[in-house]
């Protein structure tokens, strides 16, 4: 098999020493971690690599010799560093050079048993900070290892070794240039140890900060069940609207972002940033939009608007009812049905207007406070107004509520009494159609209401058909609010920043790139990271949402539509399913 | 070492496929599809605009064609971003993976990279698409079965080369991998 030495890009320019790393004997790899510079004790550079794979359960040894001669070819050190080879004993023996002012690279392998020879190495060259920083997606172990297993990091699966190698090695790297320390190294900290005072000073803030905001929240969930639980309608109240909704979710999401627990592994972590930006946007686009309300005073005038939008809405819903009090379409209707149906509808409308005129007074004042929760977030006002949608076209939910029910009646009758009909019935016992001899009084009674539920049929269907569609004309708005808030709730923002400035970091995997080659020179690759694309970042990391979507198929919508039973758009996730 | 040489896909157009040698472990083959023509350019253009003209005779807005002038440069450049694609380039690691790359004509870069020990087989598959077509898949071994395939991946996605199984075998007569 041939040898790939992995090589970082920063010890590229380093002066000559030892090559420190770890072995990889099934895939063949070498993975250099570090330079080792003279001089050195070696029995303290054996006391570093004990530590070091003690701090990171990684076993590290001195992998071979890096010879880069700046001046003259210096014999003497060519033969010093064919003598370390007896001194650090590691099969296979690794020897790099570089020659001064050109791009020739040395590589010799000497292994027991196999002739040594340029053919057998490749040199792979890898930038150390992006390895280290990088997470591979999907990650190479199988979920029934736990990532702590000393055996189970041997057997990962081919590159995702050189990444965990670099990614656990940390404590090589914290000693830097200017500490003066025993041994000299050289890796891509040894400049200055990378940090940040913002950095820093944010950690050591989050302690206490997160301690009392957590404390906070939960005093505040706990205050929010006890009520509920003592007011039976307001507990119902609040599970049907969107907006009680909303902020539960916000306040379970502010709960996991303050918590005082350390995140575990890099998700839960990455989950904890996404919700914190996505507060953090929802918060900003709320404020926003508070400023745009108040700034000409818009909310009167919306205030002002309102009041007669429903009067408008009220009178269109009434001249429908009056089409269809008269012959709609040219269909004949049954007239004394047709009256008492339309009759009944025009009452509910008459009472709603009234309704709504009582309260036009306050509607300025609700208005104005409705608009002040816009700063707890775009979609808490998001969710109010769908919820204020729903409370003001309650009416059309009324009328399709009746409608439906009636519809539904008629098509079980209807259904029933066309089995009697041709001499059969439904056996509740076995579940299915039986044959049946009825007497004759019961068939000349079953015949005749079947006729006269048969003709009153289209009146009532027409009914049925106009309210649903004005229903589902109501859903498909609230949807298409409901579907906005989601977007703002689970779009993992902080994910996608990540990927856009820093690619790196979140990696699909890695790719490779044939670097110019000498005559004789052994082959040299760069391997770079390739980035997640857009489209998984989202899938992966995308929050939990509320669960309010539809969760029936256009099949069953059709069924449940053509039988009369009422759609529940909005289902819950812990609601009963019917 | 390089060479190269010339084939017409299955709809006439010219390929070109250029072997680099660069050891006896890495080997690469890049494949050049037919460029964007002049006339199927000229001819989508000419349609949406005589669309447009049309329109705005109906309608005397000129909104019409300020989106029409929109709607074909944002067209055109959408396709040049991620439908045409120029080049596909297979890179050979002995026993260290496969990686493909598709360059598309704006000059954006797609790799995949595939691991050695992912790969169970390279073989030649047949398709029929009007008359019979030959491409090179990768198979992919299945992480909790080894036995059993997990993926079957073409190699070259958009060229299809308009050959004889056995001429195209030849060609590709270096995968001494597995």
């Amino acid at each position: 098999m041939v040898l790939k030495a992995f090589f970082p890009t920063c010890c590229a320019s380093a002066d000559s020493g030892l090559l420190v790393g770890r072995w990889v004997p099934e895939q063949g790899f070498a993975v250099v971690l570090a330079v080792v510079h003279f001089p050195f004790i070696p029995l303290q550079v054996r006391e570093l690599l004990a530590r070091v794979q003690r701090a990171s359960q990684v076993g590290l040894a001195v992998l071979g010799t890096w010879c880069h001669r700046r001046r003259e070819p210096e014999e003497s050190l060519g033969r010093f560093l064919e003598g370390l080879g007896a001194l650090f004993t590691h099969k296979p023996w690794l020897q790099l050079s570089r020659e001064p002012d050109s791009r020739r690279w040395n590589c010799k392998v000497s292994s027991p048993g196999a002739p040594c020879g340029e053919d057998q190495v490749m040199l792979i060259f890898y930038d150390q900070r992006q390895v280290l920083l990088a997470q591979l997606h999907p990650p190479a172990t199988l979920p029934d290892r736990r990532a702590g297993d000393a055996t189970a990091t041997a057997a990962e699966g081919g590159l995702a070794a050189v990444f965990h190698t670099v990614a656990r090695s940390e404590a090589l790297f914290q000693s830097d240039r200017f500490d003066e320390g025993p041994v000299r190294l050289t890796h891509w900290q040894s400049e200055g140890v990378e940090a940040s005072i913002l950095v820093e000073l944010a950690k050591w803030a989050s302690g206490p900060v997160c301690l009392l905001l957590s404390s906070l929240l939960s005093l505040l969930s706990w205050l929010s069940t006890w009520r509920l639980c003592r007011l039976c309608p307001l507990a119902f109240l609040c599970s049907k609207l969107c907006t009680c909704q909303q902020l539960r979710l916000r306040l379970q999401h502010l709960q996991l972002v303050f918590s005082t627990q350390k995140a575990e592994d890099p998700a839960q972590l990455m989950r904890k940033a996404n919700t914190l930006v996505s507060v953090l946007l929802d918060v900003a686009l709320g404020l926003a939009l508070l400023s745009w309300l108040h700034r000409e005073d818009r909310i009167g005038q919306l205030a002002d608007a309102l009041v007669p939008v429903a009067d408008r809405v009220a009178e269109e819903l009434q001249q429908l009812l009056e089409w269809l009090m008269g012959a709609p379409a040219g269909l004949k209707m049954n007239r004394a049905l047709d009256q008492v149906l339309g009759r009944f509808f025009l009452y509910h409308i008459h009472l709603w207007i009234s309704y709504i005129h009582l309260m036009s007074p306050f509607v300025e004042r609700i208005l104005w406070h409705v608009g002040l929760s816009a700063c707890l977030g775009l979609t808490v006002a998001l969710s109010l107004l769908s919820d204020i949608l729903a409370l003001l076209t309650f009416h059309i939910y009324c009328f399709y509520v009746y409608g439906a029910r009636l519809y539904c009646l008629k098509v079980c009758g209807l259904s029933s009494l066309w089995r009697l009909f041709r001499g059969k019935k439904w056996n509740v016992l076995r579940q299915r159609v039986d044959s049946c001899s009825y007497d004759l009084d019961q068939l000349f009674i079953g015949t005749l209401l079947f006729t006269i539920l048969l003709f009153l049929l289209p009146t009532t269907a027409l009914y049925y058909l106009v309210f649903t569609l004005l229903r589902l004309l109501v859903v498909a708005v609230q949807g298409l609010i409901h579907l906005l808030v989601d977007l703002v709730n689970s779009l993992p923002l902080y994910s996608l920043g990540l990927r856009l400035c820093r690619p790196y970091r979140l990696a699909a995997g890695v790719k490779f790139r044939v670097l110019e080659r000498e005559s004789d020179g052994p082959l040299r690759l760069l391997m770079q990271i390739n980035p997640l694309p857009y489209s998984h970042v989202v899938h992966n990391f995308r929050l939990p949402s509320c669960g309010c979507h539809p969760r029936q198929s256009w099949s069953s919508l059709c069924r449940k539509l053509f039988f009369g039973e009422l759609i529940y758009p909005w289902r819950q996730r812990g609601d009963k399913q019917d | 070492m390089e060479d190269e040489q010339s084939f017409s896909d299955i709809s006439g157009g010219r390929l070109s496929l250029q072997r680099r040698y660069y050891t006896q472990s890495c080997r690469e083959f890049c494949l050049n599809c037919p460029r964007l023509s002049l006339r199927s350019l000229t001819a989508v253009t000419c349609t949406v605009w005589l669309v447009a003209y049309g329109l705005f005779a109906l309608c005397e807005n000129s909104m019409i064609l300020s989106s029409a002038i929109f709607i074909t440069l944002i067209g055109l450049l959408g396709y040049l971003h991620f439908v045409k694609i120029d080049q596909e380039t297979l890179l050979i690691i002995d026993s260290l993976g496969i990686q493909m790359t598709s360059s598309y004509a704006s000059g954006k870069e797609s790799t995949t990279f595939i691991e050695m020990g992912k790969v169970k087989d390279i073989v030649i598959n047949e398709a029929i698409y009007m008359k019979v077509i030959y491409y090179l898949c990768i198979l992919l071994k299945d992480p909790l079965e080894p036995q059993e395939i997990s993926q079957v991946v073409p190699v070259f996605q958009t060229c299809f080369i308009d050959l004889q199984c056995w001429r195209f075998g030849l060609i590709m007569n270096n995968f001494t991998i597995l």
